[in-house]
């Protein structure tokens, strides 16, 4: 099947060359960190995780809500969802691609990587992070591409893979589970040091995951002949709904906790991030926008007529993308680190290679996206004449 | 109890048989020896548990300085605003960023963030604090280690093994103290006078104070106490005769972010 990937237009080349490109210039900034070392970024001793992390954060939610098209589908029976079950596993190989990317550019000593299974301990939540991430990478690439194969040769794919789709649930809950438990359980950060982190987390993910996948169905339906369908992009939607609407409850549920305890270890996060702390406020636009721009989202794709209507429908999954992205990508990082463990404030923003790399990292992930939804979709077209 | 190598077998087959598992399958090879080991060591003759006390009511800038002088010098922490080479010069706006310290000092305020007074003496105000790792007893940096890179000795020390970190900085998020640097660039062109006795760094790895294990290991007092002239006091708190304990018993002390459970050794006589 994978001879699919290498035949395409010349649009598709093109892509696949831009998304090259981009990559190798990230490259090539990877090359220079590594000589200097991770000084280049702008992190440092107050904030010291970045950029880096904050992607591979966002990335395991938009992994994990693959589960958001698989469960349905196996476990409710719901039919419509078995055009689309691929897209979302591959998307979900895509992103975790790209969140174990993250992580090894985020290390300081990348040589030495292998010292985490040389050295298991299990005490650690990162050695617990890594065994879930790449079991599921593993149960995604295994059960898409079988499921792919038997769809092509029309037959029913075997019992262990559906086995396998069962095990892929609770498993897509867990890889954002445990990575939320990374933060989670740290005594001095105020900010992260609340037991519905990992809630969050999941509501958080189910809202952006979903949203981006409607988006590649809207797009993959404009570029190729195969129709991910009206009625799965509309059950998409009300996942999207619901799932926003929850990550709003949720983050005010942290905000009443925070400021009617007025424990200033919690508050002082909060405040730097929605109103600024010793006169410095770099982010407060942005949560601002962040937090005002999900809760109107969230409020508007209540209404049928605007997720029916696929133009607005579209609008609204890219500012549930966008909103969710600054809370997790930009805020949850650096508001954990301001103020520091001293109460002083140093704040963070990233440095052009730093973003150089980050942008790289990305672009590795839609160039396995791109070949992997190339694959699926040359399948579908194959079936459907 | 000896036992051969087709015993061992033949017990750990039965046990895998009758599904037993974990602590079932030792309770049938040693009985008695989980039980052991999870109860809480008594406090046994000879072990020893290294603390520091810091005597603020006879601290000044200039002993403070002394003291960091002293640490920073014999483990050669680098000084980013004194690079050996002028073009090694780092903009000031991201030294901060950069700095590495074992020991450094804070206002009360800032050591005890959420601890001071509305009313309180001008001079304990303005005081230079004296910081460190605190070798807790519970050290979360231990936890969240994903090699045991760092790790707890018996005696109380918190070290690192700067050979086996990779570099992901997660004891740094763990450490609720900021005791914690990381080599964000080579550390080397900043180190004014090598030191012979300790390694130099890398880039990418953590580092922090180690209580002078090292100098331990020789029958030294740590570098600071020693350039401290009484005004740090360290030694092993569970010698009834020592002086760490008896300076304990007489004065009351307070340390940091004790409600944190991490059970700081770092003890500061205001």
């Amino acid at each position: 099947m994978l001879e699919r990937a290498l035949i395409g237009t010349k649009r598709y080349y093109l892509l696949l060359a831009v998304l090259a490109g981009i990559f190798g210039v990230g490259f090539l900034f990877y090359l220079q960190q590594l000589k200097f070392g991770l000084g280049i970024t702008g992190m440092g001793r107050d904030v010291s995780w970045g950029f880096y992390i904050a992607q591979f954060t966002y990335l395991v939610g938009v992994a994990a809500s693959a589960v958001m098209v698989v469960l349905p589908y196996y476990l409710h029976n719901y039919k419509a969802f078995g055009r689309v079950t691929i897209l979302g596993e591959f998307l979900a190989v895509a992103a975790v691609t790209m969140c174990v990317t993250f992580v090894l550019v985020d290390m300081g000593r990348p040589d030495r990587v292998m010292n985490v299974f040389k050295y298991p301990t299990p005490n650690s939540v990162m050695f617990w992070d890594i065994i879930v991430l790449n079991g599921y990478l593993l149960l995604n690439i295994l059960i898409g591409w079988n499921v792919l194969e038997c769809e092509r040769h029309s037959v029913a794919p075997p019992k262990w893979i559906k086995f396998l789709s069962y095990v892929s649930i609770p498993w897509a809950v867990s890889i954002h589970t445990v990575t939320a438990f990374l933060y989670a359980g740290l005594p001095g950060r105020g900010y992260w040091l609340t037991a519905i982190m990992a809630p969050r987390f999941l509501s958080s993910a189910f809202a952006a995951g979903p949203s981006l996948l409607v988006l590649l169905c809207l797009l993959v339906r404009k570029y190729t002949k195969f129709d991910p369908g009206r009625e799965q992009i509309q059950s998409l939607a009300k996942v999207v709904t619901y799932a926003t609407l929850i990550n709003v409850f949720f983050f005010f549920c942290e905000v009443f906790t925070v400021f009617y305890s007025q424990i200033p270890d919690h508050m002082l996060h909060f405040q730097y991030l929605f109103a600024g702390l010793d006169g410095k406020a770099r982010l407060v636009p942005f949560m601002w926008f962040s937090i005002v721009g999900m809760t109107i989202t969230a409020i508007l794709l209540t209404n049928p007529k605007l997720r029916q209507n696929e133009n607005t429908l579209a609008a609204l999954c890219g500012m549930v993308i966008i909103t969710t992205w600054i809370d997790k990508g930009l805020g949850l990082m650096t508001g954990g680190f301001v103020p520091n463990p001293m109460e002083k404030v140093t704040e963070y923003a990233p440095t052009v290679p730093e973003a150089a790399i980050t942008l790289g990292v990305w672009a590795l992930g839609f160039l396995v996206l791109t070949l992997l939804y190339k694959v699926a979709v040359s399948i579908k077209e194959e079936i459907r004449s | 109890m000896g036992m051969d190598r087709r015993e061992f077998i033949r017990i750990s087959g039965l046990a895998a048989l009758l599904g037993l598992s974990g602590k079932g399958a030792f309770e049938l090879v040693r009985p008695g020896q989980v039980e052991a080991a999870m109860a809480a060591k008594p406090e046994a003759q000879g072990v020893v548990r290294w603390a520091m006390v810091v005597n603020m009511q006879k601290m000044d800038e200039a002993t403070a300085a002394k003291c960091i002088e002293a640490c920073h010098r014999v483990h050669n922490v680098p000084d980013f605003t004194k690079p050996k080479d002028p073009k090694d010069a780092v903009p000031p706006e991201i030294l901060n960023r950069y700095e590495v310290k074992w020991l450094w000092t804070e206002h009360y305020h800032n050591a005890f963030p959420g601890e001071e007074p509305p009313v309180m003496p001008e001079k304990i105000a303005h005081l230079p604090f004296l910081l460190l790792c605190n070798h807790c007893d519970n050290p979360p940096c231990v936890r969240v280690c994903p090699t045991k890179a760092t790790f707890r000795r018996e005696d109380g020390i918190v070290n690192m093994d700067m050979h086996r970190c990779i570099g992901c900085r997660f004891c740094m998020a763990g450490c609720p103290f900021g005791a914690r640097s990381f080599n964000w660039r080579d550390p080397r062109p900043y180190i004014t006078q090598d030191y012979p006795g300790y390694p130099t760094r890398e880039i990418g790895v953590v580092e922090k104070c180690t209580f002078c294990a090292e100098r331990l290991a020789q029958n030294m007092m740590p570098a600071c106490v020693e350039a401290s002239k009484g005004t740090l006091i360290f030694g092993d708190l569970n010698d009834e005769k020592s002086k760490v304990r008896d300076t304990l018993k007489r004065y009351f002390t307070i340390r940091r972010k004790v409600h944190l459970g991490t059970n700081p050794q770092v003890y500061y006589i205001v």
